[in-house]
């Protein structure tokens, strides 16, 4: 038989056994023991798992002086090599469920431990983690220890040994906001008859795509002397230089471009469309169609504007996931404002 | 209308000196496809070749995929308005080659052309793994411009299937399917308790390889239509070879749409099924009110107590759907729409375009961005190179083994929006 895994734990001051509100302060402190809910959890991963620690830390220590306490718990999680940290349960404790929230996001990402937490569902903290950890639903006080933690120990085991885990509802946990493409029974044209026949007979139906929810953004503060300003050009309409140097994708982009005009009057001639979500035939003919580069060359020229900025950034936007478009936004962003760029035409298709 | 699909069901194919069906076994007289579809004078080449489910073989890249059928009673040879005289369909009796369909392949017009898989994981993922595919594969003259390309491939792929379809014209049928139905006066007369129900079919109609026909029309000219569901059955709706491979609906999933066939099966027990409304999706905002305010508006028109609609690509025409929908449900309508998702590699990001309250009965057909890997292939009929500039493939798609990495986007009908596959999303 292979040797247990290793877990660390997570716990307040409270599940700490240090006491309750007036010990919220206490610095972090690790012990080689088992505090609290590790003992029980332990008990529960029946040999395959051994708890190596207990990390407990004041909850308004760890909010108020955040720094500090990631500091110390990081250190330690390093220097103990565990296979899998546990966090709480934290149930419906605000404080608490953050800290179990960011330290077992934390040690996920920059140490690439898999982590575990378990929380109620209206728990703030689900919030700082819930993407990156897997998060056992809990009741909302701790009178709920009894289920969470066996549902905690039977996901542990499967974490530690790196096998896949089930639909949420099955497993018990959190949906983490992962839409799978997964196969049904029944094809698609019949689920929407029998969804439909449902409404009509004012019958309970469950929607399988629940209605995105939007972000807005502020816009920027309006340019006062558009003469004397920098304007880039940015596309999502897949206009890339013949032979598409850098291969981006003709849907469903995974980077882009940039490419530098500062010497060219029109993207015309040298430029032509990659974008798999058109009719490409006139971008093709006239690819500033797409992305007027000739016209803002000729605003500069009449000195509408002050400058085109020498850079062109080039993505393509058909099938291409909000997540990634995020991206871009933010890195070509970062680029412009660093080079004193005033304003973007962006142009999409 | 009474619609007679006397399906012929094929065991196998073969190529011979005849074009027959015997004891299920479809021969293919080559000779005689290949001189029906050189008569085009934009056609430089054609090459035919056979792929069968469970065979290590791979087709790329697709751009349609037809069922073979001959009509042997009534009004209309071949796709009325399109390879054949114009009459209206949807009454006779009709011979079809079931289980076997004409694939077209070429080199890329677009970049919305897909792969099928014939066994393994591929298989999994398209419809068309497990039909009888006669490959068709189109070389046009050199020098034709793109629009023209599009229209010989897809002409000589209708031809193929029309030529192919005569096959069966003496063959008995396995089984008989009969569609029929009366004018709404009596089909309500005879169900006055039965909610009325409508199938709205958006079609996109955005130019080059994004455009749906139907008895040779362009759906972009079009107001949206009332059809009769009969009429879709019997080949008057056809594809552009339009859009994402995923989720176009490639002309065989109009002759079989399976909203269509779903809805007709509970017509006269749980619902009057009124009948089809073909809407374009246009790409100006004006065209999106006017198809949607006007799809609506046909809806209540025809008293319909409950709609489906189903979309035809992603992106902008997310848009169409959900306005459609607020449209529906703000008359009383109740409304299920059918639609894919772009929530990229990871499933993280948010799934559609565009977002309305009033969508609350939707079916997820599949995340176009989930990535799937597929084997090598024995066998590659057309170029496994063309995954690269495919949407949904990139550069480094095809490994040196021979495998592909590559997302749904790039499977034929792995995300059908009309429902005929059987993906969907979960959420973990």
């Amino acid at each position: 038989m292979s040797n247990p895994f290793k877990v660390l734990y997570y716990v307040n001051q409270f599940f700490g056994q240090v006491g309750g509100e007036e010990k919220a302060g206490i610095e972090p402190f690790y012990k080689e023991e088992k505090i609290g809910p590790a003992a029980g959890f332990e008990a529960l991963l029946e040999g395959e798992g051994t708890v190596v620690g207990t990390l407990v830390c004041g909850d308004n220590y760890f909010n108020e002086h955040n720094k500090e306490a990631f500091a110390f718990i990081m250190d330690t999680i390093k220097a103990a090599k565990p296979d899998l940290v546990v966090t709480g349960p934290a149930f419906n404790a605000g404080r608490y469920g953050m800290a179990c929230g960011e330290i077992a996001a934390k040690v996920t990402e920059e140490l690439g431990i898999p982590t575990l937490s378990g929380m109620y569902i209206e728990n703030p903290g689900l919030d700082t983690c819930v993407s990156k950890v897997i998060v056992v639903s809990t009741p909302d006080s701790a009178a709920g220890m009894r289920t969470a933690l066996p549902t905690m120990a039977k996901i542990a085991r499967k974490l530690a040994k790196g096998e896949e885990l089930g639909a949420p509802e099955v497993e018990g946990y959190i949906p983490q906001g992962r839409r799978l493409t997964v196969f049904s029974d029944k094809r698609g044209s019949k689920r929407a008859v029998e969804m439909l026949l449902a409404r009509l007979n004012n019958e309970a139906f469950e929607t399988e795509l629940p209605m995105p929810q939007f972000d807005r953004v502020d816009p920027a503060l309006a340019i006062k002397d558009l003469s004397k300003a920098t304007i880039a050009l940015v596309t999502s309409g897949g206009i890339v230089p013949f032979g598409n140097p850098d291969r981006i994708q003709s849907a469903s982009a995974q980077k882009w471009g940039k490419y530098d005009v500062s010497a060219a009057a029109a993207l015309k001639g040298a430029y032509y469309t990659i974008h798999g979500g058109y009719d490409p035939v006139y971008a093709n003919e006239t690819p500033d169609r797409v992305a007027p580069l000739d016209v803002m060359k000729t605003l500069e020229k009449e000195g509408v504007i002050g400058k085109v900025y020498d850079y062109f950034y080039t993505t393509t936007g058909t099938g291409t996931s909000v997540g990634n478009s995020l991206t871009f936004g933010k890195e070509i962003g970062a680029e412009l404002k660093a080079a004193g760029v005033d304003g973007v035409i962006l142009t999409s298709t | 209308m009474k619609l007679e699909l006397r399906k012929i069901q094929i065991k196998d194919v073969v190529f011979g000196d005849k074009m027959e069906v015997n004891g299920g076994v479809l021969t293919i007289n080559k000779d005689q496809v290949v001189a029906k579809l050189m008569e085009d004078h934009r056609v430089k080449e054609i090459k035919i070749d056979l792929a069968k489910p469970g065979e290590k073989t791979r087709i790329i890249p697709v751009k349609d995929c037809i069922e073979p059928r001959v009509k042997i009673e009534g009004e209309g040879k071949g796709f009325p308005g399109v390879t054949g005289k114009m009459v209206p369909l949807g009454d006779g009796k009709v011979n079809v080659l079931d289980g076997a369909a004409v694939v077209t392949i070429g080199d890329i017009v677009g970049f919305q052309e897909g792969v099928v898989d014939m066994w393994g994981e591929g298989a999994k993922w398209t419809p068309f793994s497990k039909t009888f595919n006669i490959v068709v594969d189109i070389i046009p003259v050199e020098g034709l411009e793109p629009h023209v390309h599009e229209e010989t491939v897809r002409l000589a792929g209708l031809k193929a299937a029309e030529v192919i379809g005569e096959a069966g014209r003496y063959a008995e049928p396995t089984n008989v399917e009969v569609f029929e139905m009366g004018n709404h006066a009596e089909e309500s007369a005879k169900y006055p308790n039965l909610p009325k129900v409508l199938y709205v079919e958006m079609l996109i109609s955005q130019g080059l390889l994004h455009d749906g026909y139907i008895y040779g029309v362009n759906s972009q000219k079009i107001l949206p239509t009332l059809i009769h569901p009969n009429e879709e059955l019997d080949g008057a709706v056809i594809s552009g070879n339009c859009v994402a491979a995923c989720d176009k609906i490639t002309t065989y999933q109009h002759q079989n749409n399976s909203a269509i066939l779903d809805l007709y099966a509970e017509h006269g027990k749980t619902i009057n099924f009124l009948g089809v409304i073909l809407t374009p999706e246009l790409t100006t905002l004006e065209g999106k009110f006017r198809t949607c305010d006007y799809t609506a508006k046909l809806c209540t028109m025809m008293g319909a107590d409950g709609v489906i609609v189903s979309e035809e690509g992603y992106g902008n025409p997310d848009s169409d759907l959900l306005m459609i929908c607020k449209r529906l449900e703000k008359a009383g309508v109740k409304t299920v729409l059918i639609t894919d998702e772009c929530s990229g590699w990871d499933g993280m990001s948010q799934p559609l375009a565009d977002t309305t309250k009033e969508a609350v009965a939707v079916v997820s057909a599949g995340n176009v961005s989930h990535v799937v890997t597929l084997e090598p292939a024995d066998k590659v009929i057309g170029s496994a190179k063309a995954i690269s500039t495919l949407a949904g493939g990139w550069d480094g798609s095809l490994s040196e083994d021979g495998s592909i990495k590559c997302e749904l986007n790039a499977v034929i009908g792995a995300t059908s929006e009309i429902g005929y596959h059987n993906c969907t999303v979960k959420l973990y």
